[in-house]
């Protein structure tokens, strides 16, 4: 049974791991417009023309 | 089928989805009500954005008046507004009410098809913000603002810029100490479930394993997450006075304490656990309290009405120049349209001065060389000049902010802070009782875990979450209903009320379903000529006039002027024919109202055109609904209504006409002082220090897109005879707090029956915790529905 001491050593990392995401996540404003995104997806995309789409989509 | 399609879609505005004049604006088989509108397809046809009509039908908005903005060329200013400056890129976001579907959004960002300098947009659509990046070198900040008033999306710039005063509701270190929190409880939870169920013998090396594990996180949860609880309380003991927090900081201690003390000499398992759980759940009612709409600004004040610069006249050139640097003694030269921003002087020019922010009175007010004129007055004809005599912080109207009588917030005694008290003296003096008790037997073991077991078991948590979970959930059924209320304190507030006070334009009277009503007569000829002079002209009564008369062919007309804010006047058909104010009239007449669009054809006077304000439907049956309550009427208006308001009002309501603002506010502050509470219902910048000086300030709108002044909630103009419903649920909602308080305290007893005999263990702690505060919760939300339900208000 001593592996329990590693299991319970990993199992506290792996949560620690994900408070930390969570931490990063929220820091960096993902929670900010929680609204916004769900109607920008619906947009269909346009013709691309020379210049990608993608360059004027900065975070 | 497709043929009634076809003609609902045609009836209306291709771009604004307002109904189409007799005579339209076509282009490509689509059909606009304006030029406006159809200037903005034809921008976003050539800019190949059409895709904004794809989205939603009629997504535009009408084309306002043009704006100056001269102002924005002037470095001061832009370095105000903008969020971040670099080399070559600029990033300024701006505030734009227009925003309200997904073709805005859309749109907006994809201004960069617009003007290429633009070099990305974003939609923070709640707060109807867009934060625009872009080259300064390639687009000036006023060519951008241009770009977006072109295609109808007009920024909102004003003193107290909005934008920056928008914050996350809820306050982030909130969140991050309620995840933390979270992060422990769930931890603890699964390090408990041994000691729950009973370890077996080989288990037994885990136990003091387990015990550090849950000492461990306990220490985050009681020094980071529990810390505002105990430096409120220091700061709460200090002033001498105790608060909810005092006990909570308390519990936090002991339970900590304990665990440690246990844990380190191997004597138990600890409280970690009912410790994590209880921090938890006073944070999430924490957040729940503090939870509101982020997208609507309650804390307005006179800086948001007033545009952020004004033109000044130096040696007889124009200067745009920022608001906070206008002097005594500066000359300002205000165009039609734009608000007076200090009290000053008239110099030059023809003043007609809308002072309705100022008064509630509709009519323009003309002012004579010399006269004063106050801040916050609208200019309705040509540019005058003037002269400042007080500087903007201390004119008439914003000393209604600055007045030193405002109740203060931190005075407000709220229920759970007057209960507090007595509860806390209680839980002291059963702990210390039982001590005695104890140490009188000699068994002072005992009496310190009595005492311990005491003041865990007695946890106030319930105060704490029976308030936020009852008015939280309460707020949220009146949101449905387009009440939107700015905080738990304020429903408090509400339940107290007993007198109200309306305003009465735009309160009582909606300003949405006005009707142009024509005194006079004109036959069919006379209608089109004078349909054929309002149509050249932009101010929105003539385009109201235009659409009442609704004719379907015009004259062509010669020698059209119009005087700004004035009139109009051409010839048509050989017919000379005048259309506007009473002072522009070629002849003297005496008519019987001083206001309206008056018509002189040819020398003969035809009548006029005036906007009635109707009243809110229901409102006879929703002052039968008050009648409970004390009802005054204060107006800044003239009393011209008054018998139709004595109609509605029965005989003891008071009803006072031509109340200056800072009338209003010395009545509530009178009404205050005989001890009743108030609430205030109005909508106007006239009502802004009453609103704010009452108990409970409502501001009334029909579009919550408008501004509304500073006040404790915002209500749809469509929702008032919802009010006494809205009231009625505030009190309920009182009641169930009371009543799971009754709950709470009879869990208590329970617990403390145990506690007292020093044999309290920590599964017992831990089992009643949870159970209790469940059943509090589940009782606050059911009782809080049925209570919205009764009241008809689900």
């Amino acid at each position: 049974m001593n592996i329990l001491y590693f299991l319970v050593g990993c199992s506290v990392l792996m949560a620690l791991i994900f408070l930390g995401a969570f931490v990063w996540a929220y820091k960096t404003g993902q929670n900010d417009d929680t609204h916004t995104p769900g109607i920008r997806i619906l947009f269909d995309d346009d013709i691309v023309g020379e210049k990608s789409e993608e360059d004027h989509f900065s975070s | 089928m497709e043929d009634q399609n076809k003609n609902m879609i045609k009836a209306v505005c291709y771009h604004c989805g307002e109904d189409l004049p007799k005579v339209k604006y076509q282009i490509d088989d689509k059909e606009f009500c304006c030029a406006g509108c159809l200037g903005v397809f034809k921008i976003l046809s050539d800019n190949n954005l059409c895709n904004y009509y794809v989205y939603n039908n009629n997504p535009g908005q009408q084309l306002k008046s043009e704006s100056h903005l001269e102002y924005l060329d002037e470095p001061k200013i832009i370095t105000q507004l903008l969020d971040y400056r670099h080399e070559s890129s600029s990033i300024i976001t701006f505030y734009i009410p227009a925003i309200h579907c997904s073709s805005c959004i859309w749109l907006l960002e994809h201004l960069y098809k617009i003007d290429p300098a633009i070099f990305s947009s974003r939609i923070d659509f709640l707060k109807r913000q867009v934060t625009i990046n872009f080259n300064h070198e390639g687009i000036s900040l006023r060519k951008l603002v241009e770009t977006l008033n072109h295609i109808g999306y007009e920024p909102l710039i004003s003193l107290q810029d909005v934008v920056k005063e928008h914050k996350n509701s809820v306050d982030k270190a909130l969140v991050l100490k309620i995840a933390v929190a979270g992060f422990c409880m769930g931890n603890v939870m699964l390090f408990s479930f041994p000691e729950y169920f009973g370890l077996s013998s080989f288990e037994k090396q885990f136990q003091s394993l387990f015990g550090w594990l849950n000492l461990a996180f306990s220490i985050p949860v009681a020094f980071y997450c529990g810390r505002d609880y105990s430096t409120s309380a220091i700061t709460s003991i200090k002033h001498k006075h105790i608060n909810l927090d005092t006990p909570l900081a308390l519990i936090i201690a002991v339970l900590f304490l304990r665990t440690a003390f246990e844990v380190i000499f191997s004597l138990g398992p600890g409280f970690a656990d009912t410790l994590t759980g209880l921090v938890f759940l006073l944070l999430m009612g924490k957040y729940l309290k503090q939870r509101t709409y982020h997208h609507i600004s309650f804390n307005r004040d006179y800086r948001s009405y007033f545009p952020i610069a004004v033109t000044t006249l130096l040696n007889g050139k124009e200067k745009p120049v920022s608001i906070n640097e206008i002097n005594v003694g500066d000359r300002l030269w205000i165009r039609n349209g734009e608000l007076v921003p200090a009290d000053s002087i008239l110099m030059k020019g023809d003043a007609w001065m809308d002072m309705s922010f100022v008064t509630g009175e509709s009519q323009p007010v003309h002012k004579v060389l010399g006269e004063i004129i106050y801040a916050g007055g609208r200019q309705t004809s040509e540019a005058i000049e003037l002269e400042v005599i007080k500087p903007v912080s201390q004119s008439y109207l914003t000393e209604l902010w600055n007045k030193d009588n405002y109740k203060n917030n931190s005075d407000r005694q709220n229920f759970n802070d007057s209960v507090a008290k007595y509860f806390s003296i209680g839980v002291f003096i059963i702990a210390f009782s039982a001590t005695a008790y104890w140490l009188f037997k000699n068994d002072s073991h005992k009496a310190w875990s009595a005492f311990t077991a005491v003041i865990i078991v007695a946890c106030p948590c319930v105060l704490a979450l029976s308030t936020p979970f009852t008015l939280s959930a309460i707020l949220s059924v009146m949101d449905k209903k387009g009440f939107y209320v700015k905080n738990t304190d304020a429903v408090e507030e509400l339940a107290k009320c007993d007198t109200i006070i309306f305003d009465k334009t735009g309160t009582l009277t909606s300003s949405e379903n006005a009707e142009i009503r024509f005194s006079g007569a004109l036959n069919q000829d006379e209608s089109i000529i004078v349909a054929s002079l309002l149509r050249n002209s932009t101010h929105p009564l003539s385009r109201h006039i235009l659409k009442a008369l609704n004719v379907d062919q015009y004259y062509s007309l010669t020698d059209y002027q119009e005087v700004i804010g004035k009139g109009l006047t051409a010839v048509i058909s050989n017919h000379n024919i005048y259309a506007g104010h009473l002072s522009m009239l070629p002849i003297g007449i005496q008519a019987d109202s001083e206001t309206g669009v008056h018509i002189v054809i040819d020398r003969s006077y035809k009548g006029y055109f005036e906007i009635k304000h109707q009243w809110r439907l229901g409102l006879a049956q929703l002052i039968l609904k008050l009648q409970k309550f004390s009802l005054q009427v204060l107006s800044g208006d003239t009393d011209k209504d008054f018998w139709m308001l004595q109609t509605i009002f029965s005989n003891s309501t008071i009803i006072r006409f031509k109340q200056s603002p800072h009338q209003k506010l010395n009545s509530i502050l009178e009404l205050q002082q005989g001890g009743n509470k108030v609430i205030m219902l109005g909508d106007g910048l006239n009502d802004a220090g009453a609103l704010k000086q009452s108990d409970f300030g409502i501001a009334i709108t029909d579009n919550i897109n408008n501004f509304t002044p500073g006040c404790d909630a915002i209500l749809k103009g469509s929702s008032l005879n919802f009010l006494p419903d809205f009231i009625q649920l505030s009190k309920d909602g009182m009641k169930i707090i009371k009543v799971s308080f009754a709950i709470a305290i009879a869990y208590n007893c329970i617990g403390i029956y145990s506690a007292v005999q020093g044999t309290l263990y920590p599964l017992v702690a831990a089992i009643l915790m949870p159970v209790s505060t469940i059943t509090i919760i589940s009782f606050t939300t059911l009782a809080t529905r049925w209570y919205a339900r009764k009241n008809k208000l689900i």
